[in-house]
């Protein structure tokens, strides 16, 4: 019956106390589909529309509340089971230690979700192309006026009654705002090829460079230091002491705690056929040596020792752990290198407790077994 | 004399400014070409800029070890520009949380440029902790991820949690700006006629049509972030606070500085406001929306931050003494009367004594005189970090590992850096984007709200 391209009849008003009255007198002729422009909020407007009380505040709620719920499991799960790290001797799990990051991650989730929910879900911003964008409905409105738009899908909606309802209540202006013809028939313009080629176009360029800054840039000077550090290694001159040796020697006759000699220092030989692997091979034991393995001795070693370092040139390559030599070896002679080192591997038993130092010895040796399993391993 | 009636507030924008007005006169100087004034200032500010960039490239390239710090002060300019500059941020904060919380309305003129000036002291600030772990580009360790080497951070040192403070502040500091400003991107994209404005336009406001029905969930979504932000803002400098605090070095570990520095804060925050907006209203001849009032108040807030800090200072002499603890009081001792004691008094005269002068009307009143006790007040500030992180660390318990700080060059050029990065990206702001909430001083002009129904 009527033009099917009519979005709406929007009224522009003066002063605020007319839109106010207006609005009001809009809701009281059953008008459901309106809406009141304004450029900045009118104090009781909300009412004067009959809308009910914004609900924004639960999202806050509920996603403040997962904020907090999860900043606190997560940091349980990492400081009680994954990481484990006693510090100045309290308990895993301090809660007062915890309250700073749990508050933050509350207000940092409560805080983007009550935006994000508002703009994007309530809202459903981004939206460019309203029908009312770039009128001069829109630009008083967006200026000094106060508009009242009736839409045309009200189902109470008449044009002519419509018209003189809004002339009656002092509107100084009546636009019609309708349809574009093209919006109509609006397809989604993703598959443009302008657009298909911009994006490709970025993807070439974000990739490579990506990949060029993280996997080559990244070991070229001056980013590469492992090898050369300003620190006094072993052999090196000192000119701190009066002797000129970098290399101290303990008190005469003590030994420091935990320190008691290894008893084959520089006997490989000896080591391996000596020492025995005093645990057994257990699951938590090679769960152990998996995390020791992976933290201390995969970035040279690879993760399954085949000697594919993620140094990349840093620090020499080691020999594949899979060699028929290392496969041969005793525990008691992996547990030697990882103890001792072995020419520029360093030493690790600093690093490594010697219970610890076994359970890595275990799951090398579960590595090397798993690389050469042999039928009877399958059953 | 006359009697003031406190009961009615006094309008917050002079005179009775037609709306589209206020349009004009804020959005004219983004579309104006930029003055000679304002490239002026952009070339000293970008040469501030490059030459924090070439001391930071020498940093990278040589290592930390060009700056001064070394055995036993491993915390220099570095840490002290951090906290200076988080401090400077929370004014913005206060103004705008806090401020809007305590419906405070004449803080809708100033609240925009201060929380622009809240996100660019952040970021200055978040610099800092990033050159100070010597190999920034590990800096993506400082936050939990399932790496391969299984290892994760220690969610119980202060440090985390300052990772955790900051972020979440820019965070929360940036959506909080941006959703202000998107109103005003649509009044701008109403406004303009060039064609490459309009679409740049387009996309920040999102679409934003004025429309009743959001504006209601767009000020329940103010109100909390508001809410949000005021206890965030009191954290932040309390957990930078922590820093020092959870540690044993004598003349940190006191359980008063969570107070103290967010009242130093507040303090240097106010003072550089202050500053800046000086500037910007003369320049944007908006003197009738920012007025000498606002000016007035904001140094009242000073003279109050100042005296919490003042009494701090003298509160922490006290603790000293009363304690009885020898370190402690040696500390105290040593920062009064030490090597560093040039910086102590400077610190004491800047901060407690002239933001004194401020009783009196005139001065308060009096744009010369606020200004140069303002620049004094963020001196005074900067000093005082200095004196907390230098001296304590340079003398404490053990006399045989006592040391000097200087800084290097290197040390200072990252600080005028660091001023560049932020002074040129205030004016870039200043340029592109409405300095003062044109929908906020709109509500407030007189006559702007229907003058039945509402609720006041
Ligand atoms: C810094 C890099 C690095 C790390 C970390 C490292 N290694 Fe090595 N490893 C080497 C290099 C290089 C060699 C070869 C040394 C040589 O030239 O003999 C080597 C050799 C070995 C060998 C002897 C292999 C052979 O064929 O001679 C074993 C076994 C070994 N490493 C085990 C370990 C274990 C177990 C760990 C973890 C605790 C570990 N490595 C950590 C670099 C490393």
């Amino acid at each position: 019956m009527q033009d099917a391209r009519l979005y709406s009849l929007s009224a522009i008003f003066q002063t605020p106390d007319e839109i106010a009255h207006a609005a009001e007198q809009t809701v009281e002729r059953g008008y459901t589909a309106f809406d009141v422009h304004s450029p900045y909020p009118l104090h009781g407007m909300p009412r004067a529309m009959g809308l009910k009380a914004s609900k924004l505040g639960y999202v806050t709620l509920v996603f403040g509340l997962s904020g907090a719920a999860l900043a606190l499991f997560f940091m349980w799960w990492v400081n009680v089971i994954e990481y484990p790290l006693v510090i100045g001797g309290k308990p895993l799990f301090q809660l007062p230690a915890f309250i700073p990051v749990t508050f933050e991650v509350t207000v940092l989730m409560a805080a983007i979700f009550t935006v994000v929910g508002m703009l994007f879900v309530i809202f459903r911003f981004p939206n460019t192309s309203h029908q009312l964008h770039d009128t001069p409905y829109m630009k008083a409105v967006s200026s000094d006026k106060y508009g009242l738009t009736i839409q045309a899908l009200d189902p109470l909606f008449d044009e002519e009654r419509v018209r003189e309802f809004l002339q009656d209540l002092g509107a100084v202006e009546i636009h019609r705002i309708q349809f574009d013809a093209e919006e109509i028939e609006a397809r989604p313009r993703i598959f443009e090829p302008r657009f298909v080629t911009l994006l490709i176009l970025v993807a070439l360029l974000v990739g490579p460079s990506t990949y060029i800054i993280l996997n080559h840039v990244l070991y070229m000077p001056p980013f590469d230091w492992m090898m050369e550090q300003q620190k006094i290694n072993p052999q090196m001159k000192s000119e701190l002491f009066a002797d000129g040796f970098g290399m101290r020697s303990p008190v005469e006759g003590t030994v420091a705690r935990g320190h008691l000699p290894y008893p084959f220092k520089g006997q490989p030989d000896l080591a391996g056929k000596f020492l025995v692997n005093p645990i057994l091979p257990t699951e938590s034991v090679l769960e152990l040596g998996k995390k020791k393995y992976d933290t201390f001795c995969s970035p040279c070693h690879g993760n399954f020792g085949d000697g594919d370092s993620r140094l990349r040139g840093q620090f020499p390559n080691p020999p594949t752990l899979h060699s028929d030599k290392s496969r041969g070896w005793s525990d008691g002679m992996i547990f030697h290198v990882v103890t001792e080192g072995q020419n520029i591997m360093p030493s690790y038993a600093s690093q490594i407790k010697e219970r610890d130092r076994w359970a890595v010895v275990h799951y090398v040796r579960a590595l090397l077994r798993a690389k050469h399993a042999t039928e009877a391993d399958l059953r | 004399m006359s009697f003031v009636d406190y009961s009615v507030e006094p309008p917050v924008v002079e005179g009775k400014p037609p709306l589209s007005s206020i349009d004009d006169a804020i959005i004219k100087p983004i579309d104006a070409k930029p003055t000679k004034a304002w490239f002026v200032a952009i070339a000293v500010s970008g040469t501030m800029l490059l030459i924090g960039a070439a001391s930071l490239a020498v940093t990278f390239i040589f290592g930390v070890g060009m700056w001064g710090v070394n055995q036993p002060v491993g915390w220099g300019f570095d840490i002290v520009n951090f906290v200076f500059w988080v401090g400077i941020g929370h004014a913005g904060t206060l103004i705008s949380a806090i401020l809007f919380l305590l419906r405070q309305r004449w803080r809708t003129g100033i609240a925009r440029f201060a929380e622009a000036m809240t996100i660019f002291a952040v970021m200055c600030a978040g610099l800092f902790p990033l050159i100070h772990t010597g190999r920034p580009w590990l800096d993506g360790y400082l936050m939990p991820y399932p790496n391969q080497h299984g290892l994760w951070i220690n969610f119980t040192s202060p440090l985390v949690w300052d990772v955790f403070a900051v972020s979440t502040y820019f965070t929360v500091s940036a959506i909080f700006w941006y959703v202000g400003l998107i109103p005003d991107f649509a009044t701008l994209r109403d406004r303009t006629v060039s064609r490459i404005k309009k679409i740049v336009y387009s996309i920040l406001s999102l679409g934003w049509r004025h429309s009743n029905r959001h504006w209601q969930h767009y000020e329940m979504a103010y109100l909390i972030l508001a809410g949000f932000a005021t206890p965030l803002v009191l954290s932040v400098h309390t957990i930078v606070s922590f820093d020092f605090a959870v540690s044993i070095i004598p003349g940190w570990h006191t359980t008063i500085f969570p107070p103290y520095f967010v009242a130093g804060a507040v303090f240097s925050g106010f003072a550089m406001v202050q500053n800046m907006l000086i500037g910007i209203r003369k320049i944007y001849a908006i003197e009738h929306i920012i007025t000498i009032d606002h000016l007035e108040k904001m140094n009242k807030i000073m003279i109050t931050t100042g005296m919490m800090v003042g009494y701090a200072y003298g509160m922490e002499f006290f603790i000293a003494w009363y304690s009885g603890n020898s370190a402690e009081t040696f500390v105290f001792f040593n920062r009064a009367l030490g090597p560093y004691a040039w910086a102590y008094w400077t610190m004491v005269i800047c901060n407690v004594v002239f933001p004194q002068l401020f009783w009196f009307k005139k001065i308060r009143r009096s744009i010369p005189a606020m200004f140069v006790i303002g620049v004094l007040v963020n001196v005074g500030m900067w000093f005082e970090r200095f004196v907390i992180v230098v001296t304590s660390l340079s003398r404490d318990y053990l006399p045989s590992s006592w040391g000097f700080y200087v800084p290097s060059i290197y040390d200072i050029g990252i600080l005028i850096g660091s001023f560049g990065l932020f002074f040129t990206l205030l004016l870039l702001f200043v340029k592109s984007m409405p300095v003062v909430s044109i929908s906020e001083v709109k509500g407030v002009v007189e006559g702007a709200q229907p003058s039945h129904g509402g609720s006041h």
